[in-house]
């Protein structure tokens, strides 16, 4: 069954542990485009949710880290953080061992992903499913792409990868919706925090709208690094979207920089054909 | 100095509840036990036990990895990004990782340098939004 849905949002630890700091008209805005995310992967019939999420050292080390890892396990515990920290209770959310294995296996066709048959969520992927499958009951297969630990995967494989997933999602009986989530600017958990370089991430948004290959992946650690901090290695998870969104033109649902949430609050979807 | 070790600690403490337990009644026990414990120098293994997040910034710890070991000690967001600054006052720049790819200058410094590079002044500050 062919992709049903591909989007984006943000996956800040402060959007649900800061929520009462922000600005409530503001918030108010961010929350009602998640909710209308939600929205339209509950009308796309989706059977369950695939998440490329940047996994924050909960799971994987540098004793022994990949450039992409996908889970296989029918139940997933989170958030590995302090539930009363992140304002997130314990939850196990459901998996498909069975449809991750069938996704694993296709994806391998061309890109070497790891698999694992444990795995923790933490607020990369916690918490925009508190927003978008608040009961837990849509099956997730978590999916990881390496934007912390140096070496990163690199950009145009992070593309590959996406390229494989769509192929993988389109050999499935199932319905499959797509969430890549993360920051574009942004330098998390240092003492620029709250720092969010506007100009930097609406050029980003055009450019992943527009889902030009060569135009998303004109970027280099460095120059990210300088510019969007840390925080903007996580692009990697909306260019793995982008592609496999397969060349569909995509819509910012919402953005704004809440600071207090420490990154430029972002929802966005492709048009899929 | 082994920051590998310093956040392979810090790893396994954030996501195991019963080494967290053992942290909690015997800070410098847990520490000496862990694996690696031979390749922490006594600065190292002092800040894990402080906590001197300030030190372990200036490590070059990864903030993501920090962030939760602060939490494990209640230390509240606004004082566990202060700490982080104060470290950096205190023990020089960040010394190794990630933050250390381009050096870190102090939040103003950094400001400045990215509204003369974009040329704009649309960056949010959390100095100017009361922290983050």
């Amino acid at each position: 069954m062919p992709l049903v849905y591909a989007g984006v949002c943000s996956h800040a630890p402060g959007i649900t542990s800061r929520a009462d700091q922000a600005d409530p008209e503001v918030r108010g805005a961010f929350v009602e485009a998640l909710d209308g995310m939600r929205s339209d992967i509950e009308a796309s019939g989706a059977e369950a949710l695939v998440v490329v999420a940047a996994e924050h050292f909960a799971n994987f080390f540098m004793d022994n880290m990949p450039a992409f890892a996908m889970g296989m396990s029918d139940h997933y515990d989170g958030p590995i953080e302090d539930p009363d920290w992140l304002q997130i209770p314990k939850f196990r959310a459901p998996g498909d061992r069975d449809l991750s294995h069938r996704l694993v296996t296709e994806v391998m066709q061309t890109v070497d992903v790891a698999y694992a048959e444990e795995w923790l969520f933490d607020h990369g992927i916690a918490v925009p499913l508190s927003f978008l499958t608040p009961r837990f009951d849509l099956p997730v297969v978590p999916v990881n792409v390496n934007c912390q630990g140096p070496p990163l995967t690199p950009l145009h494989r992070a593309w590959a990868f996406g390229e494989a997933l769509r192929r993988a999602v389109d050999s499935v009986s199932e319905r499959i919706a797509l969430v890549g989530t993360g920051g574009i600017s942004h330098w998390p958990a240092t003492p620029d925090s709250g720092k969010i370089n506007e100009p930097w991430d609406r050029d980003f948004l055009d450019r992943w709208c527009r889902n030009d290959r060569d135009t998303l992946l004109d970027y280099d650690d460095a120059q990210v690094y300088a510019e969007a901090g840390q925080g903007g290695f996580e692009i990697r998870t909306f260019l793995t979207v982008s592609a496999a969104a397969a060349g569909a033109e995509g819509t910012v649902r919402f953005y704004a920089p809440i600071p207090i949430f420490a990154v430029g609050c972002t929802v966005a979807d492709y048009q899929l054909g | 100095m082994s920051l590998y070790a310093v956040q392979k600690f810090l790893y396994q403490l954030n996501r195991t509840p019963d080494l967290q337990d053992r942290y909690r009644a015997d800070r410098s026990g847990a520490v000496r036990g862990f694996d690696r414990a031979d390749d922490l120098t006594d600065d190292e293994v002092a800040a894990l036990v402080g906590p001197d997040v300030g030190y372990l910034f200036h490590l070059g710890v990864n903030g993501q990895i920090l962030m939760h070991f602060a939490a494990l000690h209640g230390i509240e967001w606004a004082d566990y990004l202060q700490q982080m600054r104060d470290g950096i006052a205190a023990y020089g720049p960040v010394r190794e990782g990630v933050y250390a790819m381009t050096g870190y200058q102090g939040v103003q410094a950094h400001s400045a340098e990215l509204g003369h590079r974009t040329g704009s002044g649309g960056l949010a500050d959390a100095s100017e939004e009361g922290g983050a």
